[in-house]
């Protein structure tokens, strides 16, 4: 048997799938994000040198994974919307770029609020924070470029190849920042010297992992679908939808 | 009467226009794509130098800007030597950012708002090698100048003359990438509102590599670790962009055109 997978490339096809799919992933985000905050806020043990302070990394690594991962996501659809000109390709891209800047926002602040307790400042010039940092920016001209420019097609393109440009930059903007960072200060704050993580703490976090995965590809979804109404209102697929007609 | 500002678009299209023809009969000669990458890029290179060369002033303010920024931080901070030595190279080298950011509008808004562009992206020769003369003709008329003025400014912050050396060669590397990199931001923005502060918010993230090597080489040759490695990350970005960004600057000219 084989599968047209290129049936779901069409707005019109990958909709009413996308809208199937939305409640699974919500349902398995939530799920994860129970257990997952469960293990965190319960089950993990206080650590004996941070404290209480510790637990916000099962907010804080999830999302900053994310922030990455999901900039990697964004320029594959920008690729695939430049490379064969598909529209559904490039509505991805436009619908995960918020998601990745909250993300990468919630990183940061989570980040600063472990910070303070933990090495007494909020902000340190620290290799990955301020590499997050740069990573935020970059997702806000994204977001910025798509809103200056008023054709969503040009749009497409545009952000497309801003997107791959920055995915090109993003190692090196990465490894540069992490050897200024060596050649500046000491290492007074350290990540990669904290003693290695207890195999509860490191369970939670992947299951928080997987809840803040499943929530990005959840809200994904459910911005591609708007985008998708709002692009392709003319046609008449979007007229027969039933929550357009009662509208 | 805008004397200033006429002259040189007008000139610039009767510029065009010349060579228009001279491109029309060497079309006929052009045996493959290969052989039209060098002609195209010489003539875009000539073309842009002498539309740079006919406002004169323009430049001029561009290079002022450069060093009137790097004259504020003195006194927003302190003229203590030491102090100076620390901050000169980092000073020059965001002014140079700034400096080039500043200049980008000029590469290519002033032949899409004319017209020019489309007919260049229509002319027969490849648009990758256009783009490029075009880069290479930029970067000669202002990250030239910043590299040139480097070593008088890098005077006033108390550098010594192994530092100036170091942070002369560096911008003479790291300024070329500021112009490719630039390029792609430019004609991103073609046209779009508020495109000036835009372009600073593309750009400037994808600038710090640069800006992080370029600075990190004077503090490295300082410190007695030798700038070698920074010069040669520099070097090394500089080849990566000369690959990748005149093809992106292009593609993305054409999406502005469309």
């Amino acid at each position: 048997m084989s599968l047209n997978w290129f049936k779901y490339a069409s707005p019109a096809a990958f909709y009413p799938l996308a809208g199937k799919m939305i409640p699974w992933f919500y349902g398995a985000a939530a799920l994860l994000a129970g257990i997952g905050l469960y293990v965190a806020l319960v089950a993990a043990p206080t650590d004996f040198q941070q404290g209480d302070a510790y637990r916000i990394i099962f907010i804080h690594v999830p999302a900053a994974w994310l922030s990455m991962f999901l900039y990697v996501v964004m320029a594959c659809w920008s690729a695939l919307a430049l490379g064969f000109n598909t529209r559904l390709s490039a509505m991805m891209a436009q619908a995960i770029a918020p998601t990745g800047a909250v993300m990468t926002f919630l990183a940061l602040w989570t980040g600063a609020f472990w910070g303070r307790p933990t090495w007494g400042t909020y902000w340190a010039w620290d290799a990955r924070m301020t590499s997050e940092l740069i990573l935020l920016f970059l997702y806000l001209g994204i977001i910025a470029l798509r809103n200056a420019i008023d054709d969503p097609r040009r749009a497409d393109r545009a952000c497309g190849v801003l997107a791959l440009t920055g995915v090109v930059n993003i190692p090196i903007i990465y490894f540069s920042v992490h050897w200024w960072n060596t050649l500046h200060q000491g290492s007074s704050v350290s990540l990669t010297k904290a003693p290695a993580m207890a195999a509860i703490m490191l369970t939670g976090m992947l299951i928080m992992s997987f809840a803040a995965w499943f929530y990005a590809i959840a809200a994904s979804l459910s911005r591609v679908r708007t985008i998708m109404i709002d692009r392709e209102r003319g046609a008449a697929w979007v007229g027969e939808l039933k929550e357009v007609r009662n509208a | 009467m805008p004397r200033s500002a006429f002259p040189s678009r007008a000139c610039g299209r009767w510029h065009w226009a010349d060579s228009q023809v001279s491109i029309a009969t060497a079309t006929a000669n052009v045996t493959g794509a290969a052989d039209a990458v060098w002609p195209a890029v010489r003539w875009a290179i000539a073309r842009d130098l002498t539309l740079a060369l006919r406002s004169r002033a323009e430049l001029g303010v561009q290079l002022l800007f450069y060093v009137i920024v790097a004259s504020l931080f003195p006194l927003a901070t302190t003229p203590e030597r030491n102090m100076l030595t620390t901050m000169g190279p980092g000073v020059l080298w965001v002014a140079a950012l700034l400096a080039s950011l500043l200049s980008l509008p000029r590469l290519f808004a002033g032949d899409h708002a004319d017209g020019t562009l489309e007919q260049i992206a229509l002319s027969p020769y490849p648009l990758v090698a256009l783009v490029s003369g075009k880069i290479v003709a930029h970067w000669l008329t202002t990250g030239l100048p910043v590299v040139l003025f480097a070593p008088l400014l890098g005077l006033q912050y108390a550098l010594d003359g192994d530092a100036l050396t170091v942070l002369t060669a560096a911008l003479l590397i790291g300024t070329p990438i500021l112009s490719l990199l630039g390029a792609i931001g430019a004609a991103l923005t073609l046209g779009l509102r508020a495109s000036g502060s835009l372009l600073a918010l593309l750009i400037l993230p994808l600038y710090v590599p640069v800006l992080i090597f370029g600075a990190g080489a004077v503090d490295a040759a300082r410190s007695g670790l030798g700038a070698g490695a920074n010069l040669s990350l520099l070097g090394a970005g500089l080849l990566v962009a000369l690959v990748g960004a005149p093809f992106a600057a292009a593609a993305a000219v054409r999406i502005a055109l469309d």
